[in-house]
């Protein structure tokens, strides 16, 4: 595992979630997997809410809430910080077809 | 073991199956097992090795089960390799708490914490995380699969089963099982029926006093098990298992010939269908279509499933009908059936609560989806909806309303789909009482809620079961006045209770007028020999039902 750099640089971007039951199940599961496949530090962070949250771990993705409709924001920091939020959000354009 | 151990003679409710003759194998709970805790390092190793066997156990699941049932167990196979879920788990272990415990806190904190907040489709994963922790556990008690260690031809003797347990065990090894809980009317007892498993329920046994690995016999017809029989004993029961080989190949000749009885009556026989894994065993040439398909399984993850996908479930059954009717029911949670995220918890009587097609009008996004699904499938074969639940006229006439609405809609965007008859199941005595007030399409006689309701005997209580007698003066009235309502108003009346799954039966229910029964897909032969061997009461030189043993 590389080790980040203390100020690490955020790659940000967001995108709508339009599955109707939100980022549950299927969903977390499928973004956890493809956030896995980066170096980078990936995480994610509902509307409205400050926290972010590590968008490999399908637990803390499933406990995040967040709704349908709204906007969910990816960041990603390392290598490969660019082509994560990139894979990330077209996931979510494509409503997480495969 | 002894050889001279003595016989003993458990009595309990035969549910369906015959006669096995097999070691006892016992089910205890995986806590009970135990085990001895190790230094850290080997706790850590333990731990390891019990999460990569969940996710082998998890990964086979995957690759048998359907697409929905693999759907829910990935997110279960994505935990196992979370370091959320994982570290927190190790750093416990290495200050010195044991492998199994340290694991079960992890996961009861995560299961609190999914279902605290109220938040419904996270509460519904809750199941999963507590499925996930029962599997874990059962590898590093050592218990394995469940059931993995019994022996071929095994008798299982458990305190209870539930549904999922059912699932998850290798029946086609076993001889059958034993409960000391459940009743023949509980989800386990239909599941059975379905597969044709052995199975006997609400026996009173003394499960720790039993000898695991012992020779006992399963008498399911009988409702009997017989721990340690003698010679004899034991001689009768390999002789009644060649007797029922030979009855199977009778069996055989009626199944793939269309049901009459003895007097040339036509009666059409239908399955009932719980679960799109049975399509793949069953043969459409055996039966005159589907009777019921029971659709709770497509929300059974709790995410409610999209149109699209209960589509693909809808014309699947179609595809695998080819041309013959096919009866989908809808939602029909609630009572012994609850749905983490529909149903209402906490309800003080769930069998007198919010069910059925009446938790449908509370969750009218749910119940409008999966009308517009099955219009829209309509489209593409003979396809029928029924109600579940329904207790008087002016609900089928919002039902109606409701699948009308959808069908506009659907028509206004130019969607292809066309309106299926919309028939009542009639399960409740008001229904039943007042069954030609319906403007129903067709009637189909729920015979296991009908029966619980009209004798007030829950189903899930085995010490009422007596009471709640299927061939009581008053059950059989009111199938006659629902007969009555079918051919005054010109429709179609069917019974798919369990009643009609039973062979003992078929004679009552033909008595009572029926011509169309839809049953268990095991029980397919039996009904169609049972119908084949019965004589209406009003032919000559007959009083009776002509299946009615006497006994």
């Amino acid at each position: 595992m590389k080790e980040l750099e203390p100020a690490m640089q955020w790659v940000c971007d967001a995108a709508v979630i339009r599955d109707p039951t939100g980022l549950h199940a299927r969903p977390a599961v499928k973004l956890t997997k493809l956030a896995k496949t980066f170096e980078a530090a990936v995480e994610i962070r509902a509307d409205g809410r400050n926290d972010w949250t590590n968008a490999k771990s399908p637990n803390k993705v499933m406990k995040l809430k967040a709704a349908h409709g709204e906007p969910l924001h990816i960041r990603a920091a390392g290598c490969d910080a660019e082509a994560a939020v990139a894979a990330l959000v077209a996931l979510l354009h494509r409503d997480f077809v495969d | 073991m002894s050889a001279r151990a003595a016989t003993r003679v458990f009595e309990g409710i035969g549910v369906c199956g015959g006669v096995a003759l097999g070691p006892l194998y016992v089910l205890r709970g995986p806590a009970e097992a135990g085990r001895v805790a190790g230094a850290p390092e080997e706790e850590a190793a333990a731990l390891q090795a019990a999460l990569a066997a969940a996710s082998r156990d998890l990964e086979a699941l995957i690759e048998a089960e359907d697409a929905l049932a693999g759907d829910i167990l990935e997110f279960q196979l994505a935990l196992l390799d979370d370091d959320d879920v994982t570290a927190p788990v190790l750093e416990a272990i290495a200050e010195g708490v044991p492998a199994h415990l340290a694991w079960v806190r992890k996961m009861s904190e995560e299961i609190a914490d999914y279902r605290a907040g109220g938040d419904t489709v996270l509460a519904a994963r809750a199941e999963d995380l507590s499925d996930l922790r029962a599997r874990v556990l059962r590898h590093l008690t050592g218990a394995g699969r469940p059931l993995g260690d019994a022996p071929d031809g095994a008798i299982l003797v458990a305190e209870d089963l539930t549904p999922s347990a059912f699932l998850d065990i290798d029946w086609s090894r076993l001889g059958g099982a034993v409960t000391a809980g459940g009743s023949p009317t509980s989800h386990v007892a239909i599941l059975a029926r379905a597969r044709g498993v052995s199975l006997v329920v609400g026996a009173r046994l003394p499960l720790e006093a039993l000898p695991a690995g012992g020779l006992a016999i399963l008498d399911a017809a009988a409702g009997r098990l017989t721990v340690n029989p003698d010679r004899a004993a034991r001689a009768r029961a390999e002789q009644a298992a060649v007797a029922e080989a030979a009855d199977r190949r009778s069996l055989v000749a009626v199944l793939h010939r269309s049901a009459k009885t003895a007097d040339g009556r036509p009666i059409r026989v239908l399955a009932n269908i719980d679960a799109p894994q049975l399509l793949e065993t069953l043969s459409p040439e055996i039966c005159d279509g589907i009777g019921l398909t029971r659709t709770e399984f497509l929300f059974a993850s709790g995410s409610q499933p999209a149109e699209e996908e209960q589509i693909a479930f809808y014309r699947r059954l179609l595809d695998w009908a080819g041309g013959r009717p096919v009866t989908v029911r809808t939602l029909d949670a609630g009572g012994d059936k609850p749905l983490p995220g529909v149903t209402v918890d906490g309800e003080s009587n769930p069998f007198l609560g919010l069910r059925g097609l009446r938790l449908s009008f509370a969750r009218p996004e749910l119940f409008r989806r999966q009308l517009r699904a099955l219009a829209r499938a309509a489209a593409e074969g003979p396809l029928k909806v029924m109600l579940p639940m329904v207790t008087a006229p002016a609900e089928l006439t919002l039902a109606r309303a409701l699948l009308d609405e959808e069908i506009a809609k659907l028509l206004r965007a130019g969607i292809a789909c066309a309106r299926p008859p919309l028939g009542i199941m009639v399960e409740v005595p008001a229904a039943a009482l007042m069954a030609a007030d319906f403007e129903a399409d067709f009637y189909s006689i729920g015979s296991n809620d009908l029966i619980q309701y009209t004798a007030a005997c829950a189903r899930d209580n085995p010490a009422v079961a007596a009471l709640a007698d299927p061939r009581s003066p008053a059950v059989l009235e009111l199938v006659r006045r629902v007969v009555a309502a079918g051919s005054a108003r010109g429709v179609e009346v069917s019974l798919c209770g369990e009643m009609a799954s039973t062979p003992a039966l078929v004679g009552t229910l033909l008595d009572c007028g029926l011509t169309m029964l839809s049953c268990a897909p095991a029980q397919i032969g039996p009904v169609k020999l049972a119908i084949a061997g019965y004589r209406g009461a009003n032919d000559s030189g007959n009083t009776g039902s002509g299946i009615d043993d006497g006994e």
